[in-house]
């Protein structure tokens, strides 16, 4: 008779062999990591691109050439573009991020070379149209007056303020910022910023010798420097200093609870054992954080907390959306769960069972060829290697409570945090 | 192409088995045929609230989730109009756990009543979240009862209203339970680093002693075809006016369900498609434009909407979005720009087969149609599209009278900054 109460035997989770890439330097420097798939249809070309800060710290111009890249060339407008990438069923997806910034093109092995093409004139030849940035001003401006009435939204816009001040990374969307975007300031930009001395490029999948070949009549022999190596340039940030920002909204149901505070990031030998604490506390569905608020008390539909790396800092946060009724009993509990972390040790199992959780989901990240260009990437730009998660496996395996706990008491603190609250707040509580 | 192989269980459980072994992990993915047109008009929002409660614990294992984190695994789920669908995914070394932790769910619940209670917060703040403290976020549940009079696709998936969400009782639940939950009212799909024989000697083991239960014939009432256009006009408290237009299209398994799918793609896929071109980069009209079909079993809708600029009126605005749908029905398409969407579905179902869990899903979907071989027909009735078709079907689709139109205005007000 089968016994349903029994769980079936269990049997240790493997550590996975990460693909090592091939690495080529083009001649004009342009340096080409190459991850292969040999029976995969889909190629994907990742050119990445440091964001270059001279002197100014607006970041918006950055998300705005991202977005303008593909707006036209010398020879091709922004409707011959799309119509180009659409018609052979390709992607083109510009996308920036806090240090880089992307132009990443999907296409099937067969179009490959209809396309290349459009990628090489828009890294050589753009032109940011007059005409393209007006609409993406206007359009902009709407978005953002959507944007400005979620709760969610505004919570986090105060928390990077106040965490970042005025550097790249608090820079914020404003009306008064989209109008002062100019073709100038965006053309300068793309000048200093996207030649091949400042681009890393990532191809993944069926990346046959023919395609190299390809590759490198583009983006080699026809893709000069611009600009002398530029540089990067460090943020400065403004001292931070915990404290707690309220909005009221007057119809609100709900509180957007935005928690937080700069810390170490990935080149930190501590990243992935704070990764393994943040992962317990509130980093994962069966968290302390969501069986408390959530499974528990019913507050809200989710709650989590994460450790981001910036290549400059990392910062801490927690977010939720909470009835506003429950938004003090909210942070008392969380204020409850960080005493806890500090002062009580894990027991053995829920340190089993985290261990677990995470070296299987690292083993389920990995799709596809594009997963393992992900992992690379993910290290690649700290100056750290693919050893990283040979340490990282290793840090994770061998956690104990009192390594919990002493993490807890350096990177978990409660009373350091950066508190956002947009919506009801009942006043008792602060 | 997805590679499977399937059998069935005498108790009716539909099994299929996709091996990849280019993968470590493995994925179970089981589709309840029971979505929220199954509900009852009086008790709206159950077959996703129900879903909450199938990780509350089952007959013999009183907590779902850990002993699967425990073996490094993930779940989750997802309920629609039509189906609830439930998936793991998991270290193949740990294939069994997955079994253990499905099988006994669908044995029976420990229908807890304190698991009853948080999952009706859960849901009432998933609710609130979504659909009532955003902006346009309760715009389906205003389209759907204008579209829809009689079949239950009139309300959402979350639900009519919070109060029949409040008012579920631990009665309804068993009700709920016994009448969709059964191993002849599921499809399970194990995909990736598996084996055909593993998968049906752990089926047998673990599913083939859960009886199968008495399946009621699925008796919708059907959706009169529309006579008159309908509308809805409200005064909102959002930053800029939005439209929306809905009109009845075919169901899913439909030849013509690929057409009205393509016509959708010809409009807004991508930033060289029609109305994104005609009306927010060619001419600065809109902020935002969309078309997209709702991809229901059942007779669907396809949708146009757009949030028109400050300087554009409504009225002009509607007007905008009809002449593109007049040009459609008149003017005979090119085969290129027919060519265009063509090859657009062929890439996005090679990136849909990237992933296991997305490969086992959609064989468990088209198994609900009818066949989960149909699946792998899916490309070649897109590429056997004509101008005509698309003509044709243009003509059946857009006509006022089988419109549903809902507009809201922005209510003059200040804003706090």
């Amino acid at each position: 008779m089968l016994n349903r109460t029994v769980a079936p035997s269990r049997h240790d989770i493997q550590d996975i062999a990460f693909v090592q890439p091939d690495e080529v330097v083009f001649d004009n420097g342009l340096r080409v990591f190459i991850f292969r798939a040999p029976t995969q249809e889909l190629i994907k070309a990742e050119f990445i691109f440091q964001n270059i800060f001279d002197g100014s710290e607006n970041s918006l111009l950055h998300t705005c050439a991202s977005h303008m890249l593909k707006e036209g060339t010398k020879t091709r407008t922004s409707t011959q573009i799309a119509e180009e990438i659409d018609f052979y069923g390709a992607y083109l997806m510009p996308e920036y991020s806090f240090d880089q910034t992307s132009l990443t093109l999907y296409s099937l092995n067969k179009h490959l070379s209809s396309v290349l093409p459009v990628v090489h004139d828009i890294l050589n030849n753009a032109t940011f149209p007059d005409a393209e940035l007006e609409t993406y001003i206007r359009n902009n401006k709407q978005t953002l007056q959507i944007s400005l009435q979620k709760n969610e939204y505004l919570a986090r816009r105060l928390f990077f303020k106040n965490l970042f001040g005025e550097s790249r990374y608090g820079r914020i969307p404003t009306e008064d910022a989209y109008d002062r975007l100019n073709r100038e300031d965006l053309i300068e930009l793309y000048r200093k910023q996207v030649h091949p001395q400042n681009c890393t490029l990532i191809l993944s999948g069926n990346i046959t010798e023919d395609v190299l070949t390809q590759v490198r009549e583009l983006f080699d022999i026809r893709w000069r420097n611009t600009s002398e190596a530029s540089r990067i340039g460090s943020p400065i940030f403004p001292d931070f200093t915990p404290k707690t920002v309220v909005e009221e909204r007057a119809d609100a149901l709900q509180s957007a609870i935005r928690l937080g505070m700069p810390t170490v990031n990935r080149v930190h030998p501590d990243f992935p054992a704070v990764q393994f604490v943040n992962t317990l506390f509130g980093g994962y569905f069966g968290s302390r954080l969501m069986r408390n608020i959530r499974e528990e008390k019913g507050f809200t539909y989710s709650i989590g907390s994460a450790f981001a790396s910036l290549q400059h800092t990392g910062f801490f946060t927690i977010a939720t959306e909470v009835g506003v009724d429950s938004t003090g009993a909210t942070l008392a509990e969380i204020e409850k769960e960080f005493d806890i972390l500090r002062n009580t040790q894990a027991t053995e199992q829920e340190i089993a069972l985290v261990k677990n959780y995470i070296l299987g989901s690292i083993l389920g990240t990995i799709e596809s060829i594009f997963s393992h260009a992900d992992k690379f990437k993910a290290v690649y730009f700290y100056g750290l290697d693919l050893s990283y998660y040979t340490r990282y496996n290793e840090i994770i395996r061998n956690m104990t409570a009192a390594d919990v706990q002493r993490i807890a008491n350096t990177y978990f603190d409660y009373n350091n945090l950066l508190k956002i609250v947009v919506g009801k707040s009942s006043s008792n509580f602060f | 192409m997805i590679n499977y192989q399937r059998f069935t269980l005498d108790n009716g459980l539909r099994v299929l088995v996709h091996e990849d072994h280019t993968t470590a992990m493995a994925c179970v993915n089981i589709l309840y045929d029971v979505g929220a047109r199954d509900e009852f008009p009086d008790k709206t929002g159950f077959a996703h609230l129900f879903e909450h409660l199938m990780f509350g614990g089952s007959v013999n294992i009183p907590n779902y989730d850990t002993p699967l984190q425990e073996v490094g695994g993930e779940n989750n789920a997802f309920t629609s109009n039509d189906i609830t669908n439930y998936y793991i995914t998991l270290p193949s070394a740990n294939l069994e756990t997955a079994f253990w932790l499905e099988s006994d769910r669908m044995l029976s619940l420990a229908f807890s009543e304190q698991s009853l209670e948080v999952q009706r917060n859960v849901v009432c703040e998933e609710f609130k979240q979504r659909y009532l403290n955003q902006p346009y976020g309760d715009v389906w549940l205003r389209l759907r009862p204008l579209a829809y009079k009689e079949h239950p696709y009139r309300w959402a998936t979350i639900g009519k209203e919070l109060r029949h969400i409040e008012e579920a009782t631990m009665e309804d639940v068993k009700a709920f339970f016994f009448k969709h939950y059964a191993p002849n009212n599921a499809v399970m799909v194990v995909a990736g680093d598996v084996t055909f024989d593993q998968v049906k000697l752990l089926a047998e083991k673990w599913f083939a002693n859960i009886p199968a239960r008495p399946k009621q014939e699925r008796k919708l009432p059907r959706e009169p075809k529309q006579l008159a256009p309908r509308r809805e006009e409200v005064y909102a408290d959002v930053p800029v006016n939005s439209i929306y237009i809905a009109f009845h299209g075919p169901g899913r398994i439909d030849p013509d369900y690929p057409v009205m799918d393509l016509l959708s793609d010809i409009l807004s896929r991508g930033s060289s498609s029609r109305i994104y071109r005609a009306l927010v980069k060619d001419k600065p009209l809109f902020s935002e434009v969309n078309a997209y079909v709702c991809g229901s079993i059942d007779p669907n809708l396809i949708v146009i909407e757009g949030k028109p600029l400050p300087h554009v009126d409504m009225a002009e605005a509607e007007k905008l979005l009809w002449n593109q749908l007049y040009i459609l029905k008149s003017e005979m398409m090119k085969e290129t720009e027919l060519q265009k969407v063509k090859n657009k579905i062929e890439s996005t179902m090679v990136f849909a087969e990237l992933s296991i869990l997305d490969r086992a899903m959609n064989l468990a979907f088209f198994e609900v149609l009818g066949d989960a071989g149909l699946y792998n027909q899916e490309v070649a009735k897109y590429l056997a599209v004509t101008p005509s078709d698309i003509q044709r079907v243009a003509q059946e689709i857009f006509m006022p009278e089988n419109s549903s139109t809902l507009i809201y205005y922005a209510k003059e007000q200040e804003h706090a900054e």
